[in-house]
């Protein structure tokens, strides 16, 4: 049974944000003057705030209670502002809460940024020493560690060189290897998975996977759902300093894409001050009709052959909220849209496979052919399946394995025994 | 010594039962809340030890790091400022010698206050430099400040070498009364992390003081005994003078090094002592006070 390792009551975090009144200054007369009274004031009256500044509240946190079990990798996700790093810091002792409490028990090693302590001048190996002992490592334990550390760093030639001639790429290897190796009860990590190139962030998102299959508790922020969806097994989503979602990572992911769907509905039209022209595709309108597994899509599309243009076909992408790409319906391919001048009105039915439920997005295409594009409206709207496209299902889908349930049946199953 | 308004610290040692085996089965719980007392922080210092130590080594190293004659900086820095100052004191002050070298008379007073200075100068500013650090690590914040009076102590020690090395050119041997000189010496540590601890706090919010601080050091060489004696201060000025916790350490270092007919006023000692021990407990509580804000701040 794991118990509660941390605990985290209506926790808030508040700033004081100075802001200046600005004044229309109309002549430098005035500028100086003023500039000459102010001082004057702050001279004689030390301690009086300018009445041409006010200050506002900024509540970087409000409210923040949830609950963390030991062995249990929480994803936190939010929009740049939501108070992520906030949060950590307060989590990492750096700064402390305005209101709430915090309740942790275990050792926490925060990585909020890598490299931190590193200093240009020393060694990369004086450096690992350094950083280790920043970072809550005793120098027994870093030269026990040592020899891993350079490893994974893959540093080994250029131990002895100042870490002011390493490459970016060296550098955040370095850095990385040395937090890797920390061993705390708690590992709180602020997106610095976002560096090096990609194999460098593979090796680090499995050491991160090591680390917390040992059983210990992680904390990730990261903007890459990907790496959130790999390696956390719960989430928790910020927005504007409180908690909009808490519960398993594909849901908080999903409200996540949701709340930066922005104007996406059944009908799209381009805005008339758009001055394009060709083909231009004006106005899609969608619908769903049908029931599950028969689902049926009406799309209206509006097409405007402003002026000459080679013949056109139509193509439509279903992706789902991330952008991966789902399916591609292609009624026609060969050019049927030609005439000049003219407003095609286009009613198109796909017949859509057996899709989990949840929201997709519809893009159009236009063009004379698979590399010559005329137009195309990406993620020009959004339909939403509510129910399972099977029946009698007990547990919910996940986009985990696949869009798509395609038809099975169990022919028959024979019976042999084993002896 | 710490200052604390509103709750107190919670520090329950839970009875769980064992979990895996990367994590031991009793740890005491931490409760971090605005205001509280953290009774965690006295054993953090404890745990943290090492990392005064590595920070230590690092500002040391830096400051060789691509020079050509590296380490010899250490004895040549110390060196010249003696060359220096003797010329001065011997030849332009007239400073009165008894029978001791003129060198290791100067050298007796501008050891301590070398100590006293570089340490308030580095310390003052140590929580700046290191503002990367504070913003994205939690360690004791006391580390910081104490590692720069380290940093000074070990050019202290370097230049103790050679205050050896002139005493062995002069065939100069103390009185007995050098066994006192680890005595005064703590006395000159307390008084520098004192006063470091109070302005490296203060610099964090008002930079001003980064501008003060130099002005302090060059106003304490002139009113501090290390370029004349006590006994030439006037009996008028005698209390106000004894207010500076220099005087007591800097008279005590040439008491003991110097030996012969030096005196040493008890009450000035006391005076200091009090003095110091004062800066010393102000320095850590207003330092603990505002600690909580300083990754806010810096």
């Amino acid at each position: 049974m794991a118990d509660s390792i941390l605990r985290i009551e209506n926790l808030s975090k508040k700033y004081l944000l100075r802001h200046q009144i600005r004044e229309p200054y109309t002549t430098l007369r005035d500028t100086i003057a003023t500039g000459a009274q102010s001082l004057g004031r702050r001279l004689m009256q030390p301690g009086t705030r300018s009445p041409r500044s006010t200050q506002e509240e900024f509540w970087a946190l409000k409210d923040v209670s949830f609950e963390v079990k030991q062995g249990d990798r929480i994803g936190i996700i939010g929009r740049n502002g939501a108070g992520k790093s906030t949060l950590l810091k307060i989590l990492s002792r750096i700064t402390e809460p305005t209101t709430g409490r915090v309740r942790i028990r275990g050792r926490v090693a925060s990585l909020l940024e890598v490299g931190t302590g590193f200093h240009p001048e020393l060694t990369g190996r004086e450096n690992i020493y350094l950083n280790g002992a920043i970072l809550g490592m005793g120098r027994v334990e870093i030269k026990r560690k040592f020899d891993e550390i350079v490893d994974f760093a893959e540093i080994e030639k250029f131990l002895d060189t100042p870490v002011k001639r390493y490459s970016s790429g060296m550098y955040v290897r370095l850095a990385f290897a040395i937090a890797a190796h920390l061993e705390p009860e708690i590992l709180v990590v602020d997106e610095v998975l976002a560096v090096g190139d990609a194999q460098f962030q593979k090796k680090c998102l499995g050491k991160m996977n090591d680390v917390a299959s040992q059983g210990r508790t992680v904390l990730f922020v990261s903007h890459n759902m990907a790496a959130i969806r790999a390696l956390c097994s719960t989430a928790i989503m910020l927005d504007k300093g409180n908690i909009v979602q808490q519960g398993s990572t594909a849901e908080c992911i999903t409200a996540y894409e949701m709340r930066n769907l922005s104007n996406q509905g059944s009908i799209w039209f381009r805005s008339s001050n758009e001055q394009k022209s060709g083909l231009v595709i004006t106005k899609v309108s969608l619908k769903l009709l049908g029931k599950q597994p028969n689902l049926e899509l009406d799309l209206e599309i509006l097409i405007e052959s402003r002026s000459n243009h080679k013949p056109a076909f139509l193509a439509v992408d279903i992706t789902d909220l991330t952008g991966i790409a789902i399916m591609q319906a292609l009624p026609k391919s060969e050019g049927f849209l030609l005439d000049c001048n003219f407003k095609h009105f286009t009613d198109m039915n796909i017949r859509l496979p057996p899709l989990i439920p949840g929201q997709y997005l519809v893009s159009i295409w236009a063009g004379s052919h698979n590399t010559e594009t005329l137009d195309w409206v990406k993620e020009a709207v959004t339909f939403e399946i509510f129910d399972s496209p099977t029946s009698g299902r007990s547990f919910s889908h996940t986009a985990d394995h696949g869009y798509i349930v395609p038809v099975s049946i169990l022919r028959n199953i024979e019976e042999l025994s084993l002896n | 010594m710490i200052l604390s308004c509103g709750q107190e610290a919670t520090l329950i040692v839970p009875s769980a039962p064992a979990s895996s085996p990367s994590a031991p089965a009793q740890l005491p719980e931490l409760v971090i809340e605005a205001g509280s007392i953290e009774q965690q922080y006295w054993r953090d210092l404890w745990r943290y030890r090492e990392l005064l130590a590595f920070l230590t080594w690092r500002d040391i190293l830096v400051r060789y790091k691509q020079t050509a004659i590296g380490v010899l900086w250490a004895l040549l820095r110390p060196f010249l400022t003696m060359v220096v100052f003797t010329v001065v004191f011997s030849t332009i002050a007239k400073l009165p010698a008894g029978n001791v070298p003129y060198p290791i008379l100067v050298f007796a007073a501008l050891l301590p206050w070398q100590l006293f200075a570089s340490a308030l100068a580095e310390s003052s500013n140590s929580l700046v430099s290191n503002a990367n650090l504070i913003s994205k690590v939690y360690f004791p914040r006391l580390l910081v400040p104490i590692s720069s009076v380290l940093v000074s102590l070990v050019d202290f020690l370097v230049s103790g070498i050679i205050l050896l090395g002139l005493m062995v050119w002069y065939d100069y041997v103390p009185s007995w009364r050098i066994v006192t000189l680890p005595l005064f010496l703590a006395l000159a540590i307390a008084a520098a992390t004192g006063g470091g601890l109070w302005l490296a706090a203060l610099t964090v919010k008002y930079r001003d003081f980064r501008y003060v601080v130099p002005f302090i050091v060059q106003l304490g060489l002139y009113i501090s005994p290390v370029g004349f004696s006590s006994n030439v201060v006037p009996a008028q000025w005698r209390s106000l003078y004894a207010l500076n916790p220099m005087v007591g350490v800097i008279d005590g270092f040439r008491w003991a090094i110097l030996g012969g007919d030096t005196t040493l006023s008890l009450t000035g000692l006391i005076w200091s002592v009090g003095l110091v021990i004062l800066l010393l407990v102000t320095g850590v509580w207003y330092f603990r006070a505002y600690e909580r804000t300083f990754a806010d701040v810096i």
